[in-house]
């Protein structure tokens, strides 16, 4: 074993060990530090068994997971596939979390190591510390103390309430997974001084701008009582409210002092992993984009030998190919291609730039540091919005984008194809087929029945005719009665038209 | 950055989550393993794929429907479309090579792999073995050492080092047995007034007196005395029988087809099955018998056939005369199952009835008698042994009777005599 770090060299052999791949992390991080400017969490490398990787698997990624069936379920099935070959095991997990935490397998070979290595520890690290989303909704530095709290907790509640009582509640819970999320930071309550100063700015707006004449205007509105009392219901209640979970919590009259920490915790979780769900491309493009220039860089300095970069180069292809559309592959477009490609595309506008680049992206074209201009797109956008920015022409080209419009009866209608009148069609499409909040229903809470029978009122506005799934509404809405404790009613309205389309009624199970 | 081997972790951080996912899935897991083991029965080892409707395990969502509505696709790879094409709707709603993407399928049904022991786990259970506790109370297995305190002699392997040091020390401190550092210190002190030569003969008298005083008292008072000494004491505790023997008693006369061999195989199965998981050791004794009978292994047992007629006290005192030279009762729990098609010499029913009554029975903790018949066979009366042996039953002895024809009654059957639930268990054969 040589300590001359300059005759380190990573070769395509499958053996390795912990003072190789230590070394190959200090090549990959001169690198990333170096010549892509990553700034980064500390990063914690965990060595697991391709078993222990099943287990990280099953508990969606966290370390600390509470106790579920539906983790055992996902264990389960994972565990059919792979043992009978019919998917293989990630390379990696890693959790956004500070330190960083990635997990890799010890069966991969040096080359697989250090590509994790540099996508993982570095790409998804980088983008974890920087992306506006996550440094606005998640704590990297807390949510590992948080999920040790919720394993004891909810361990301790099926000591003393019995497991059944508990999984009800958390079945209910991850249920409304979904709709425990709030998309906008919550209004604070108003401290006193706050509440003075902007009392004494009106009054000077108000002297600013008096004018005489608006006390002659006539006094419109005589519908107004009967409107303002629903107003004056919803204010109290904080409706609507599209945070389901976080309503449930607050407001469910039933529910048991446990109860609302479940729900509390379930629903910290789904905001912890939202950013995620918004900046999933976006991420594994950034991943995949630091691991290929490192992985060249490496290859240039002889820090990586041919057969290993074949080795990469064949696991990387895999991972960023994208099938066509009439491909029997083809699931979808592949986030791991588009991200990956859309970056490798700014940098070529940043570099070498065409004059439709020019005219398309006036601010980045030509201006030779790539890297900068990611790091700054990298904190600013999520993936809706880094599509509507960046997707260039010459992109949708080579991918050969079209669109298509489904109206779920006569034949499909291209829309728009990959020339100069479709560019900007695809991209908006492309972008809101990205969208979450698209791709989510619109759900809220609108009132409840307080002088009746307390009956939960929700409303689904629906938007291009896209309803809910119909089995699996009524399933959510019996775990949303069984929380709410009192009958509860969904109902799915066409966003345009205010029509009402259909209704969903559940009431709490009759206790016997 | 920091590397951590994390792969000698405790394994199976998920189990516990299994164990709710199987409890939640439990009826129908239930059903697959009872279909599962119909199918395969439950020989060999390995694990058992089981598929189970996933209908109890569905996780919903609030999302919104596959299909309906207006939609728009971006879709890659374009070769010849341009705009305003019009493309012929895919049957089935399976937009554009979409439905690749199998979520809805595996959402109907769920497969995976159960663990041999969780497998047999379901498979048996709510069974028990009839009067176990009596049994197990009653008769034991030898002993077996367990400790119980300490005692002031034994085998050097047995010494309690902790126990004996707090002895000694408190012994030392109530003696005032001067400690090393002390005789030391003043050594030191008796040499540096030698040394300096400045001190009074006096003092170095004085000095060297207690010296000696101090090294009498450290030999005097040992620093382990025999009376510290303590050894762990072990007490010899009874254990409970764990052993047991099953006997297999067959009639093997021409009488006795392929098909009913089949179904006596089958039946000695799940009793091994069953037995080898609550006893550490279970030995069979196979016993086939014609007009005579043979104590046989097992190969030669369901194997090769013979021909003679049929006298079932033969195989009884058989078993009779392998209990008494191997099997005491103290030492062993007995279970037998005769399997026969109810054919006995009509003289012999009496003296067989005998035996069973005087001999076997006492002896046992469970006797079983499966009558099998041939697979056609709906209406087959009562036969000369079955008549004999219900007389047996009726006056409250441990013997169970049922009649089998097909190979789909054994598991009901056998989870009928084993059951739980005493009322089943005793319900009369239909």
């Amino acid at each position: 074993m040589s300590t001359i770090g300059e005759s380190f060299c990573i070769t395509s052999g499958s053996e390795w060990n912990f003072d190789q791949l230590r070394r190959a992390h200090d090549h990959i991080e001169r690198i990333a530090r170096g010549e892509l400017g990553l700034d980064i969490y500390p990063s914690q490398i965990e060595v697991i068994t391709s078993e222990q990787m099943l287990d990280a698997y099953s508990s969606i990624g966290l370390p600390l997971m509470y106790r579920h069936w539906s983790f055992g379920k996902r264990f389960a099935r994972d565990e059919a596939l792979y043992r009978n070959g019919y998917s293989s095991l990630a390379y990696e997990i890693v959790i956004n979390s500070n330190p960083c935490i990635v997990y890799i397998m010890e069966e991969n070979s040096l080359a697989m190591q250090a590509l994790v290595v540099a996508h993982a520890a570095f790409g998804h690290n980088h983008f974890f510390k920087n992306n506006g989303l996550f440094k606005q909704w998640t704590d990297a530095g807390g949510i590992l103390d948080y999920m040790e709290f919720a394993k004891t907790y909810i361990a301790r509640c099926e000591d003393r309430h019995g497991e059944e009582a508990v999984e009800q509640v958390l079945d209910a819970a991850h249920a409304l997974m979904n709709q425990g999320v709030s998309r906008y930071p919550r209004r604070r309550s108003l401290d006193l001084q706050e509440e003075e100063r902007r009392e004494s700015e009106r009054r000077a707006e108000e002297e600013r701008t008096f004018n005489d004449l608006w006390r002659t205007l006539p006094e419109g509105q005589a519908a107004r009582g009967k409107r303002s009392e629903l107003a004056e219901r919803q204010r109290l209640l904080g409706l609507p409210e599209e945070n389901i979970l976080y309503f449930l919590e607050k407001k469910a009259p039933l529910l048991k002092p446990w109860q609302r920490e479940l729900l509390r915790i379930v629903r910290h979780i789904a905001q912890y992993f939202y950013p995620q769900k918004q900046t999933r491309m976006m991420n594994e493009g950034c991943a995949t984009f630091t691991h290929y220039h490192i992985m060249n860089r490496l290859h240039e300095q002889g820090t990586l030998d041919d057969g290993a970069m074949l080795e990469f180069l064949h696991s990387h292809t895999s991972v960023v190919f994208q099938p066509d559309f009439d491909d029997p592959r083809f699931s979808g477009i592949n986030p791991y291609a588009l991200g990956f490609a859309m970056m490798q595309d700014i940098k070529r506008i940043c570099l070498s730039p065409t004059a439709e680049d020019r005219a398309w992206f006036p601010d980045i074209a030509g201006n030779a540091d790539p890297h900068a201009t990611l790091r700054e797109a990298w904190v600013a956008y999520r993936d809706e919005s880094f599509i509507r920015q960046f997707l260039s022409p010459a992109l949708i080209r080579q991918l050969k984008l079209f669109e298509v419009h489904d109206d779920s009866h006569s034949d499909l209608v291209v829309e728009a194809i990959h020339n100069e009148r479709g560019y900007r069609a695809i991209r908006s499409a492309l972008a809101d087929s990205f969208d979450v909040i698209k791709r989510e229903p619109e759900l809220e809470i609108v009132d409840v029945e307080l002088d009746g029978d307390r009956r939960l009122l929700l409303q689904n506005r629906v938007h291009d005719g896209i309803m809910l799934d119909d089995d699996d509404a009524e399933r959510v809405l019996d775990h949303l009665a069984m929380l709410w404790g009192y009958e509860v009613r969904l109902v799915e309205i066409d966003a345009t038209s205010e029509k009402v389309l259909r209704t969903f009624d559940a009431g709490p199970l009759e206790v016997t | 950055m920091n590397i951590v081997d994390r792969r000698l972790n405790p394994r199976g951080k998920s189990l516990a989550n299994r164990q709710r996912f199987l409890r939640r899935a439990r009826k129908q897991i239930l059903e697959a393993v009872r279909e599962a083991s119909a199918r395969d029965g439950i020989t060999g080892g390995g694990n058992s794929r089981i598929r189970i409707k996933a209908d109890s395990l569905r996780e919903p969502r609030l999302a919104p429907a596959a299909e309906g509505g207006e939609r728009f696709h971006v879709v890659p790879g374009n070769k010849d479309y341009v705009e305003g094409d019009r493309i012929p709707r895919p049957p089935s709603g399976e937009g554009r090579g979409r439905g690749g993407s199998g979520d809805g399928e595996s959402e109907d049904a769920f497969q995976f792999v159960l663990s041999r022991e969780e497998f047999i786990d379901l498979f048996l259970e709510d069974l028990e073995l009839p009067d176990m506790l009596r049994k197990e109370l009653r008769e034991t297995e030898g002993t077996t050492p367990r400790r119980a305190g300490y005692q002031t002699s034994g085998a050097a392997a047995n010494l309690n080092l902790v126990r004996t040091m707090r002895n000694s020390l408190s012994r030392r401190i109530a003696l005032k047995r001067p400690r090393p550092e002390e005789i030391a210190a003043r050594e030191a002190e008796l040499a540096a007034l030698e040394r300096s030569g400045e001190a009074e003969q006096e003092v170095i008298a004085r000095l060297t007196l207690e010296l000696e005083q101090q090294r009498r008292r450290s030999r005097r008072v040992a620093f382990i005395d025999p009376i510290d000494v303590r050894y762990n004491r072990f007490e010899n505790v009874p254990r409970p029988a764990s052993r047991a023997v099953m006997f297999c008693l067959m009639d093997v006369s021409g009488s006795m087809t392929a098909h009913m061999k089949d179904l006596a195989k089958r039946f000695y199965k799940l009793l091994y099955l069953f037995l080898s998981r609550r006893y550490e050791r279970v030995e069979i004794v196979f016993i086939r018998h014609t007009h005579l009978a043979r104590e046989v292994d097992e190969e030669t047992f369901f194997s090769s056939t013979e021909s003679g007629g049929t006298v079932v006290s033969t195989a009884l005192e058989e078993m009779q005369r392998v209990l008494a030279a191997r099997y005491p009762r103290e030492q062993w729990n007995i279970y037998a199952a005769q399997a026969s098609d109810g054919d006995n010499m009509p003289a012999d029913n009496a003296h067989a009835v005998a035996v069973l009554q005087n001999a076997i029975l006492p002896a046992c903790q469970y006797f079983a008698y499966l009558e099998v018949g041939p697979e056609d066979e709906r209406y087959g009366g009562s036969t000369e042994l079955w008549r004999a042996y219900q007389r047996i039953a009726k006056a409250g002895l441990p013997i169970a009777m049922r009649k089998v024809n097909h190979r789909s009654q054994i598991y009901p059957v056998f989870r009928q005599l084993f059951s739980r639930d005493r009322a089943v268990r005793t319900e009369a054969p239909a």
